[in-house]
């Protein structure tokens, strides 16, 4: 096991390039999950104002 | 001239957002699992090169982010010509979604070759090599294409000038594959895209291609998702919005 993580004395290059890459991917997922559930949140905000003033225009009438 | 009808479905942003959704779990599925086989099979299995040692095993990861930011560019040109044409939205709105992606994996791929030159070619850094500077055009491409966009308040306005960019860099492209054969340079010349056998033993051809499908299936993944996040974004106050919001959150 640890002749696998010395890599021949590699280590230090293949690891860090196998983790900046296994970042990038996992960034690029979370990053855009984030956006999307923010898009979604945001189109629920404005329903929910929606009905709000729809419910305030009934009140007043 | 009539267009089909799922040129017309292509066209809607519900009917895209719900394919987009239904087809992104098999794509993450698929390019995740790829990925996982090919790196095991690439870290553990595969024998180290007789010259570069273990250091060899980047192969399995450099290339493939390489070319998955110049397969992102040519699909962020090929979608910003299509909206330019046919003044299609959600072709800008594909182009828009694979420049981020495009330009993170650009940004691995010189990060992971860097640290790949260090111990082959002596040198993190190379600024006479043809191929290092093609793929640094290639991300400030993609970063020029983004802050161009940032620069335009109306979105349709934004779609139009930046997609001629987009367009205009494709050139690009074809200049990195071929750097290598053009012009002398610290890169190897092609090991498995050329008209004769792969230059490259089984054991390692296995997990290069195993991931080098992955990395393309897992971009397509993140494209798809992308692209829902972008239509969500274009489409608010949208009365088809409103109501998948409603249902899916009574």
């Amino acid at each position: 096991m640890s002749e696998f993580l010395y890599m021949g004395g590699y280590a230090p290059y293949v690891w860090s390039a196998y983790g900046i890459t296994l970042a990038a991917l996992v960034l690029n997922v979370w990053w855009i999950r984030r956006l999307h559930r923010r898009g979604l949140e945001q189109a629920r905000n404005s329903v929910e104002q929606v009905d709000s003033a729809r419910q305030a225009t009934v009140r007043q009438v | 001239m009539k267009l089909p009808r799922w040129f017309h479905l292509l066209g809607s942003s519900p009917y895209v957002y719900r394919l987009a959704g239904r087809l992104s779990p098999w794509l993450g599925a698929v390019g995740c699992g790829l990925i996982a086989v090919g790196v095991f099979w690439g870290l553990v299995i595969a024998p180290p090169d007789y010259l570069q040692g273990d250091a060899s095993r980047i192969i399995y990861i450099h290339p493939q982010t390489a070319y998955v930011g110049m397969q992102a560019y040519v699909v962020l040109a090929i979608a910003a010509a299509i909206g330019f044409i046919w003044r299609l939205k959600l072709a800008h709105a594909v182009a828009v979604s694979a420049a981020p992606i495009g330009a993170s994996f650009t940004l691995c791929a010189l990060v992971t070759g860097s640290i790949w030159g260090a111990p082959t070619w002596g040198t993190f850094w190379e600024w006479t090599d043809p191929r290092i500077m093609f793929e640094l055009l290639l991300l400030f491409l993609f970063l020029g294409y983004m802050a161009l966009r940032a620069a335009f308040e109306d979105r349709d306005k934004a779609d139009r000038v930046s997609a001629i960019l987009g367009v205009v860099g494709v050139v690009n492209v074809p200049i990195i594959h071929y750097s290598v054969l053009w012009w002398n340079t610290l890169h190897q010349g092609p090991t498995i895209m050329k008209f004769d056998e792969p230059s490259m033993t089984t054991d390692m051809l296995i997990p290069f291609l195993l991931t080098m499908f992955g990395f393309m299936v897992f971009f397509y993944w993140l494209l798809l998702k992308r692209l829902q996040a972008e239509i969500v974004d274009r489409e608010q106050g949208t009365r088809w919005l409103h109501e998948l919001v409603t249902e899916s959150n009574p």
